[in-house]
This record gives C-alpha cells, structure tokens and sequence, in this order.
C-alpha cells in the first residue's frame, strides 16, 4: 500500500500471457493462485524472446499475489527459465548419466567446438544458445539426445547435430 | 488429558509427550540433546538439514527427531552407533562447503556449526575439491552477509515468512549454487529483521554495526530491559571493557518470546554518538563552559531560585526511568510549582481528569494472541510497538482474528487486515462515530455524534466482528493520543467497547505508564492521588512560558507536539536546565545549564511496561565521561532546594516508595467522565496528518547512525494521493513547500495513495519538519 508507484502489471505481461495465466488460474483454487506460477513464467518467458527480466517476474508475482522473492526462486530453480538474455535457439544437451554413457559428452565437444562457444552461452549472431547442464530429459532409451526448442532428437551422432544446427535458421 | 499423551522410550529413559508432537520436542524438554541446525521451536519444521537424525527401532533407515512424530510405544536411540554414525555423516556433507574460517568470523564462539562440528565432525576432511563460494550481498545497513558460510537450514528464510510477515530472503537457484539472498539488490526491510541474526545458526548473517568489534568470549553478559516502547523487551546487554557492544533479546516467553525488534536491538548505537554530552556545562556571558558538577548543579538551583522556584516548569522524556519521574515530580512539586509534564505529544488535555490513573492495554500483552476481534484506533502498530503487532499478527495468522483500523491513512500491513478506514483528524472520529452507531451504543456523551454519522458497510463489518468475537480488544494508539481531539477518541473507543463487550486498552509510548504512575502529570501526584497544587501541561507551558524549565532527555523541536512552538518556548524561558545526554545546537541556544546524562545501560532504574509489569535493571555499562543517572541528579537537586525526603540511598529506594503507594491500584480504562462532546471540523481544505516514525522517537534512536540508515527511517517527505496532487498542481514536482502555523519546510514529494483525500502526509521527530506545528491541523502545500 506504501508508495503505489506500483507499475501496472497488465502492461508489462502481454494480453496473451495474461489470457494464458487466466486459463491456469481457472483450474486452481481461488486462494492457490501460486500454483499457477510455473505456467505464468512460462508464457511471460515466451513473450520476451526466450528470457525472464525482474521486470517481467515481479509483474508476474503482483497478478498472482505472491512475494517477489518466491517469484525468483521458482525462476531460478527450474533450469527451463532463462534469466539472461539467449539466443533465439535453444539448444539443450542431455548430460544425465544414461545420455553420458550413451556418449554424451562427444555430443557437447562437437556443438561446442562447431558453434564457438561453451555450453551457457550465446552465439554471436544470436542463433544458437547452448544451454547449461541438461538433466535427464525422459528420452534415455535414445540417447544421447538433446532438445532444441523444446522438440527432441534423439540417437545423436555428430553428423545429425550438424545436419540439425544447420537447418536452423 | 491423558488420553492426547503416549508413552515412549529415549535411550532407555521413559518419557511421555502429546501424540503428534515431534521427537526433537520431547527430548528437549528432556534434556536429552539432539544436534539440529535447521529446527527452530518458533518456526515451521522444514527438516532440510538432517543434522537430527536419530535411530528409531523398527524403522529401517535414521529418521529426523525434527519431522518425526511422536508414536505410542516408540523406541528411539539418539546415541547409539546407528545414530551416532548418521550423525556424523550428515556434519561431514555439510561441512564441504563450508569455508571453516572460525577465526575471522563473528559468531566464532558462539556458533551452532562450531558446538556441533566440535561434537561430531572428524579431524580431517576427506574432501579435496574446490569449495563453492558465495560473494556477499549488501542487504542494508543492519545485517551482514558472509553467505559462503550459510548451510542452507532455510531458518531465515521461515523467519521473514511466518514471523516477519514479509518475504525477503529467499534461496535461489539449486543444487550446489543454492545461495540465500535476495535475487536483487536489496535491503532488508523489516522492523524485526535482526532476529535472522540470533536464528542464522552459522557466521552467514551477522550484526553489521558490531562486525569485527569483539569475540563473543571477551563479551560480558547482562540481563537489561529495551526502553523505546511499551512491551518492555527483555534483552541482553553485552558489554566489553564497560562499553556497549552489541544487544540481542533475552527470552521471556509473556512479554518478547525470543524476539526484539530492530529498534530495540541496534538502538544503543546512538549511545557513543559523537554530540554525546559528557561534562556539566554552563552558560557565563553568553558563552558555554565546561564545569565541575558542584558547579553546574549549585548554577542551576541559583538560576531556578532567582526565577522563582514555585513557577518552574518540567518537560520529561517518557522514556525516563520510573524512578526518574518520580523524582521530577516530587521535585518540582517540592520546589511548589505542579508544572511537570511526560505526555509531550499529547495536544488534547481537556479530559484529563477522566483519563486512566495509568492508561494501559487492558490485558496482557500475552493474551493478544487469543483476541479473535481487535480495532485499533490511530496505530501504525506494526512500526510503532512491532512485538504488539506481532502478537496481533498470531492471532491473524493462527486463528483468522478480525483485526481492523481506523486511522489517518493507510499503512503496509504484514497481515491481511479486516478492515481499514482512513480519514482526516475530524474524519477519524466520524469514523468512530459510525462504528459506534454501528454497534448500537447508547452513551449519552457521544450521542450527538453518533446519532449524525453515517453507517457504512466496512463500520458495520467492524462493530459486528468486534461484537460477534468472545475476545475483541478496542485499542488506541499513538496517532490517538497525539490526537486534537484525544477527549472525543476516548469517549468512542470506550463507547465502542462497552457496546461490543470489548476490552478498552492504549498501547502507551515508551515507559509513559511510569510517568502516570510516577505522577509526571499535572494534575496528579503520584499513583494517582490528587496533586496538591494544580500544574500546567505541557500545551498550557507553552501559552504561557514558565520562568524556569527543565528539560529531561529531550529535545523539544522532535520530542513536542508542536515542534516550532516548543522550541520558541524553551527561548523564551527565562532559565533552562537541560539535563540531556546530547548536545544540540539548539540546546546551546536556549538552555544555561547542561547537566549529562546516563543512557539506559548506564543507569539502574524501572520501565513500567503496556500490562503494567514493573521490570527493574541495573546500570551495565560505564557512564561516558561525567555523565550520571538521572535519579542521582534529581536526589542531589533535591537535596541542594533544601526538599524534604531526597535521601534515597539507591534507585530501589525511590522504586519502593512509588511501588507502597501504588499498591492498591486497579487498573481500569473504563471512561466514566458524561461531558456531551462534539467534532470540531476544520474549514481549511487541506490537512495534516502525521506520525512520530519509529527511528524518531526518541533523543537515542535518532543518534542510532545504522537505525538512521535505514529505509524505515527516511520520513523528511510529504506524502499525498494522487488526487490532491491533480488538484494541488504538483504532479510533477520533486519538491513542494508546506506552510504550518508561522513555519514552513521544503520537502520532497511522495505520492501515495494511502493518504485520505484532502489529506497531507508529514512526520515529526525528524529535522526536515521540526519548523512545523502538530501531526493534525490546516497546512498549505505551494509548488516550488
Ligand atoms: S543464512 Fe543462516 S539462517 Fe539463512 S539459510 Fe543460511 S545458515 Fe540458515
Ligand atoms: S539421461 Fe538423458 S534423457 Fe535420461
Ligand atoms: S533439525 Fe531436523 S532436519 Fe534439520
């Protein structure tokens, strides 16, 4: 109530992440509106090129009436959130046990070696975002395998990464 | 009884707890000691660290004695090798990380992790890998942060949540880069915030004004009570060769729990200031000179004598000692003169005779933890008492008690608040007005007013949840008591009470319920007996100064209603007696004697708390320079006017004799007084509303250089909805000018719209406002 220099949620969350929070919303409890939160990040991270700002986060915690704090730690707990700005791919190794013994490492030097750059980081050009320790992905029986924009490919070989980051535009 | 009670067995000894409650419970009500890091008996069990984990028959693997219900029949071992060994695993996963840099850490000697590791870690660490480090976050000027040393027991995190009522810690990300912070650059913010110190079981988050002032073993540890508002906290004073060095809270499960607030824990920063007063000193030929103590003190009786001693008049701190009023008064009313005032920012007098011979909270401060319904009139009691508000907040949060407001604006609650109903001074009482009418009360001295308000939904909300609640309390507050109209608030709240079946309380200003005790009014003596000679108050001192005044650890530009006026008073007086532990430059202006005082920790003495409990403490800590209590000053003034009675041996003299008279007092709020009152609506369109913030109350919080870093202590602004600042043309302005009474400040411009329509938001007790007049009256607002 202090201070209600609040800035606007509905103009930071686009009408669309807010029509998708809405639809989550419908289908908790009206006083568990937390539970919505994953969801909300998610669209909010959709809206902004892959990424969370605090802007976004603390506009995400006033429409759903949580601490700004709880916010944080959901986003920076679950590894699908983006703090930083990324590139507009996001290319996502399995380095789980299974897909490590499956050779996954191989996998990681290639896109590492191929792209430039180190898993966590950006291409230059904005293409490729490498992302940061993957944990298992639920595909084991094809590993190794990796996710690029959330579709799975699995049986890795050098060759089909290459002919896979090539397609990308 | 017996029935909810089962039997179970610890190493062999029998014991029997509550079904349901947790192991770690029983066994520390045994004695029996299990090492834990995370569980912390006033917070919610997270049985995250697994320091606790005990050997229990028949289960297969070690269970946390935090998290583990207790069950008929159960056979735990919590030293058995099974035990032992899991113990010990656990000491060694959690000192991996951990930086084990004893010798540079504050809470070396005092550590959880140190006692425990001492017990069960191993001589050696297995672990060669590099440690993970945390780089420090600045939280704000109070705590600090060293958080490579935190093992994540959440502990901190469980305070801001469950007693704080604010969430600002967190623990973001996870794995092995969980780290405990804020995510953003941040301050802390809370009025409790320090408590995380005491809970932090590591060096992780520490007390940042004493950082690298002493080891805990050179500190020595003395029992003391917290003087800046009415609960009377009971702490611990550490001192190190006779100097202050830290306060942490002593637990008292009926006043504090194990709680202080922030203010009452680093307020004693302000006792080394650098304006300290530590010599007597006297005005010859318009310059100030150090003197001896015979000296100043035959200079002062000179200069009231010359005045005429009958017609000498005192200002009293309400933060003085029980025995420190008493003497006032017994001097002043020995010298012949009644004018002896504690009620400072008190502005409405005109029922004075009917006020309470000790206006106190009508319960125990325990007890507010069980009211189901409350209605608090003109508190931000969350800032101004934060341990009241904390009991308050319990009966919120545990059993959903309706608690409400009626004040002059609205305030950011760390509980969901019932109702909130906020208006100008004269908007207030038709508030109370409506509630009343609302509850059906039938007092014949407010039945004008009742009869002419208008009901509304949220005053028929409060009368009912007060009326419908078996436990409802109708409390009134500071911003009550500085009031223009305080008669009218006391008449209504009691109406209301009385109406709803409510109990009647105040949530009193600092030790002020020894000030009406003590009988620092004038119009009564002490313990409420009819004063021999009629005084002026404090309002009346000022319309017609006295010839001679003493001043008691105040200063009168923060700590007076009218802030401008009292300053011109005490000018104006003829012969000023300062007797103050600072030096100001005003005081050098308007006084011709500084006699030095002792703080709180330097002086033994009695602080009367809400309940009416007497706590006494010893003096602590070493008096800066020449500086003596304030009892031994006043015996010795008394001695020097030639008074009878002033032969007090000890502070516990002068407590004895108030506590014989005080004897058969009950204590009673009930306002029997009939007068018929009215509201008095003021034509001026614009008013100020206004509070004393908590970091202003008082001559030592205002010196209380981290407490003044804070963000709760930024109060030079004033604030106004967004409307008024439509209508007032200052949209867009930074700064605003403000005329009050003859005076006028420059102040920045917040707006908020918390603030009542037609409504200006200004503070006392700090020096941006102190050329302006009361919390309450007209005011002009100009852009600049
Ligand atoms: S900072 Fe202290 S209280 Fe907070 S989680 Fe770490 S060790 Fe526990
Ligand atoms: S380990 Fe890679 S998908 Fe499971
Ligand atoms: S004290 Fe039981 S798990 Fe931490």
């Amino acid at each position: 109530m202090v201070d209600k220099s609040m800035t606007d949620t509905n103009t930071i969350l686009s009408a669309h992440t807010i029509e998708e929070i809405d639809a989550w919303l419908k289908r908790f409890p009206e006083d568990k509106k937390k539970s919505a939160v994953l969801a909300a990040l998610r669209a909010a991270q959709h809206q902004n090129k892959g990424y969370l700002t605090t802007e976004l986060m603390d506009a995400v915690a006033d429409y759903l009436d949580l601490s700004k704090i709880e916010v944080y730690e959901v986003a920076s707990f679950y590894s699908m959130f983006e703090l930083n700005p990324v590139a507009r791919h996001n290319v996502a190794v399995c380095t789980n046990v299974c897909c490590m013994l499956m050779g996954s490492d191989t996998i990681v030097n290639h896109l590492e070696n191929k792209l430039g750059i180190k898993l966590g980081e950006s291409t230059a050009d904005g293409r490729i975002y490498l992302k940061m320790e993957e944990e298992c992905l639920a595909a084991c029986a094809g590993g190794p395998m990796m996710q690029v924009n959330h579709k799975y490919y699995t049986d890795l070989t050098p060759d089909k990464v290459d002919e896979i980051i090539d397609g990308l535009e | 009884m017996s029935e909810d009670l089962v039997k179970f067995t610890v190493n062999g000894q029998e014991l029997e707890a509550p079904k349901g409650s947790m192991l770690i419970q029983a066994t520390d009500a045994a004695g029996i000691s299990i090492p834990r890091f995370c569980y912390h008996k006033k917070l919610s069990v997270a049985a995250n660290c697994r320091m606790c984990l005990v050997e229990v028959e028949k289960a297969p693997k070690p269970m946390p004695a935090c998290a583990t219900p207790i069950m008929d029949g159960m056979v735990v071992h919590t030293k058995s090798p099974k035990a032992i060994a899991a113990q010990k695993s656990v000491m060694e996963f959690l000192l991996i990380n951990h930086p084990l840099d004893c010798p540079i850490c504050d809470q070396g000697g005092e550590c959880e992790l140190q006692d425990i590791s001492m017990g069960f870690g191993g001589d050696i660490s297995q672990y060669t890998d590099e440690k993970r480090v945390v780089f420090d976050k600045d939280i704000g000027p109070l705590i600090s942060t060293e958080l490579t040393r935190c093992i994540q027991c959440t502990r901190c995190i469980r305070f801001g949540e469950e007693i704080a009522g604010m969430r600002e810690l967190g623990a973001t990300d996870r794995g092995d880069r969980m780290v405990i912070g804020t995510y953003i650059e941040k301050s802390v913010d809370s009025e409790m915030s320090g408590n995380v110190i005491d809970i932090c079981p590591v060096g992780a988050l520490t007390a940042k004004p004493s950082r690298f002032s002493a080891r805990a073993w050179e500190l020595i540890e003395h029992p003391s009570i917290a003087p800046h508002d009415s609960v009377g906290s009971n702490i611990f004073v550490h001192t190190q060769r006779g100097k202050v060095t830290r306060v942490v809270p002593r637990d008292n499960e009926a006043i504090n729990e194990v709680w202080i607030s922030d203010r009452d824990r680093f307020s004693y920063q302000g006792i080394y200031a650098p304006d300290r007063m530590t010599q007597p000193m006297i005005k010859q030929d318009g310059e100030w000179i150090a003197a001896t103590w015979d000296d100043a003190l035959q200079k002062a009786v000179e200069g009231i004598n010359a005045q005429g001693r009958d017609q000498a008049a005192a200002w009293i701190s309400p933060n003085a000692t029980l025995e420190e009023h008493y003497l006032m008064q017994k001097l002043l009313r020995g010298m012949g003169s009644g004018n002896v005032d504690h009620r400072l920012r008190q502005t409405d007098f005109s029922d004075q005779d009917a006020a309470p011979v000790m206006p106190w909270l009508g319960q125990r401060i325990e007890d507010l933890e069980n009211v189901n319904a409350a209605l608090l009139v003109g508190s931000n009691v969350r800032k101004a008492q934060p341990l009241i508000a904390h009991r308050l907040r319990k009966a919120v949060i545990n059993h959903d008690a309706k608690v409400s407001f009626v004040n002059p604006r609205e305030f950011d609650w760390h509980f969901p608040v019932f109702a909130e109903c906020a208006s100008s001074a004269s908007g207030m009482l038709e508030d109370l007005a409506a509630i009343a009418k609302a509850a059906g009360t039938d007092a014949a001295s407010v039945a004008t007013i009742v009869n002419a308000a208008t009901v509304t939904e949220t005053h028929q909300q409060i009368a009912d949840s007060l009326k419908q609640s078996d436990k409802a309390i109708v409390l009134i507050g500071d911003m009550a008591q500085q009031h223009p109209q305080l008669a009218v608030i006391r008449k209504l709240a009691d109406a209301i009470a009385k109406a709803t079946n409510s109990v009647l309380g105040y949530i009193p200003e600092a030790n002020s319920a020894a000030g009406w005790l003590a009988g620092t009014v004038p119009h009564r003596g002490p313990a409420g007996s009819a004063a021999a000679v009629k005084g002026l108050n404090v309002a009346e001192m000022q319309a017609n100064p006295a010839k001679a005044l003493i001043t008691f650890n105040i200063e009168p530009e923060f700590d007076v209603a009218n802030p401008a006026q009292a300053l011109d008073t005490a000018r104006q007086v003829g012969f000023v007696v300062a007797i103050s532990s600072y030096l100001s430059a005003n005081m050098k202006d308007y006084a011709d004697v500084i006699l030095p005082l002792a703080m709180f920790t330097e002086t033994s003495g009695t602080y009367v708390n809400a309940e009416g409990f007497w706590q006494s403490f010893n003096g602590v800590s070493t008096a800066e320079g020449n500086s003596r209590p304030g009892w031994k000053i006043l015996r010795v003034l008394g001695n020097l006017f030639d008074l009878e009675g002033f032969d007090y041996i000890s502070s516990q003299d002068v407590k004895d004799e108030l506590k014989q008279q005080c004897q058969d007092i009950q204590l009673n709020n009930s306002v029997e007084c009939t007068a018929v009152v009215s509201i008095e609506k003021s034509a001026a369109s614009l008013q100020r509303v206004g509070d004393v913030p908590l970091y202003a109350i008082d001559t030592l919080v205002r010196r209380s250089a981290p407490l003044q870093k804070t963000r709760d202590a930024m109060h030079d602004c004033v604030r106004i909805n967004s409307k008024q600042a439509e209508l007032s043309g200052v949209v867009d302005s930074d700064k605003v000018k403000v005329n009050q009474n003859n005076g006028h400040a420059y102040l920045s411009l917040v707006i908020d719209d918390g603030i009542p329509d037609g409504c200006v938001w200004i503070s006392a007790g700090v020096q941006a406002t102190s050329s302006l007049g009361e919390n309450f009256g007209p005011i002009e607002l100009e852009k600049v």
